[in-house]
């Protein structure tokens, strides 16, 4: 081998080995990068009521009770679970029925979520609003497949 | 078929070709920027959600696309620099760190500025705007170094490493939002697959997107005949140039 040919074969050895310890690194901390877990997470493995978790999921359309002053309780769910979520305080503007959020809170043992931060999460589709009104239908114009389990079964 | 490369690596001869290109670049960049821009901050209808907060795409998402493909190509110029041991790569590697840095700050910033309004926060730390962050400071990292040698050679050849060993960041941050939950959405164009935007609101994006990558092809090559005038200021065709 001439000293060219070291060379690439030690940097395509450093990237390959890059990447591999890169790849089982990150497989192996899964659950760590994961930003929030979804309903089916807390169905399948209930939270300790003291942990504060993120919770990601759509709002259910029609679960949005507002009470007094700035109370709202609605439902969250992915493609298989729900869980109901307590909230008191200001909602973002995208907040909506049908629209992805990420709540930070807590598990009661009653099953309710009580969160103390609501953020919208907003999807990849941008449209005018004559087409969006086209293209609603009963279970919201989002998609539940973007919330991926952490907890598998 | 290798004269066209050794010849490109000539320095005189790659300063008159930028030379010759740059004009262009730099028309095209404007005008593909101002259709860009104008088309999707003026014409563009507002989105059906966001209305017209959803128009800082036109900035973030060349940016953020621009930041990715720069850190890329640096790798790659880095790559060419240690195995052929190549100066013009050397240059290009050095020119495209500051660039690449502003296209990253950009993209952060205008997030953060797109964040507040629409998730209810400016900042994260989910897996894109960490791994963007980190794309962030890799950037920062090489033009650090850069500035810690006195030779110019050693300086490109120490880049060159953090720029390949870096370059694991790159498929990160593109499909972080892909491979773990995070509050950032999914990609919108640069997928496989039909894109989730209307054809009214992409054409004015793609424009934008091409415009910001030639205005970074104009930088860097400016930046790499500085490089290249500095390098080889005690030569004759500089003397001759000047």
């Amino acid at each position: 081998m001439t000293k060219r040919q070291q060379r690439m074969a030690a940097i395509g050895a450093l990237v390959v080995g890059l990447g591999l310890a890169a790849t089982l690194g990150f497989t192996a901390i899964r659950k760590n990068m994961m930003y929030f877990y979804t309903p089916s997470d807390v169905a399948a493995q209930a939270p300790s009521a003291d942990a504060t978790i993120r919770l990601g999921g759509l709002v259910v359309a029609g679960s949005v009770r507002r009470g007094e002053g700035l109370r709202v309780a609605f439902t969250v769910a992915d493609c298989e679970s729900e869980v109901p979520v307590h909230y008191e305080g200001i909602l973002p503007d995208l907040f909506r029925e049908g629209q992805g959020i990420v709540a930070t809170g807590r598990v009661g043992t009653d099953g309710v979520f009580t969160a103390q931060e609501v953020l919208a999460k907003h999807d990849e589709e941008y449209m005018p609003p004559e087409l969006a009104e086209k293209l609603t239908d009963e279970n919201g114009k989002h998609s539940c497949a973007e919330f991926k389990r952490v907890v598998q079964s | 078929m290798w004269t066209w490369f050794h010849r490109l690596a000539s320095p005189p001869h790659f300063y008159r070709l930028a030379e010759r290109w740059l004009p262009w670049v730099g028309v095209a960049a404007a005008g593909l920027l101002a259709w860009g821009w104008i088309g999707g901050l003026v014409f563009a209808p507002p989105d059906y959600q966001q209305k017209d907060a959803f128009r800082i795409i036109y900035v973030h998402v060349p940016t953020a696309a621009a930041s990715l493909s720069l850190y890329t190509m640096m790798a790659v110029a880095g790559a060419v620099a240690l195995i052929w041991r190549m100066k013009l790569a050397e240059c290009v590697l050095v020119a495209t760190a500051p660039v690449g840095a502003g296209m990253t700050v950009v993209a952060l910033i205008t997030g953060m500025l797109w964040g507040k309004p629409m998730w209810g926060t400016y900042w994260v730390w989910d897996a894109r705007l960490t791994s963007e962050l980190v794309l962030l400071f890799l950037y920062l990292g090489v033009i650090g170094l850069q500035q810690a040698f006195e030779d110019a050679r050693a300086a490109a050849r120490a880049c060159a490493l953090l720029a390949i060993v870096g370059v694991v960041n790159v498929p990160i941050v593109k499909y972080s939002v892909e491979w773990w939950n995070s509050l950032h959405q999914t990609s919108t164009i640069l997928k496989l697959g039909k894109p989730t935007i209307t054809a009214d609101m992409a054409v004015p994006l793609y424009a934008a997107l091409a415009g910001t990558f030639l205005l970074c092809a104009y930088a860097i090559l400016r930046r790499v005949q500085n490089e290249l005038l500095w390098r080889e200021r005690r030569t004759g065709w500089v003397a001759e140039l000047l």
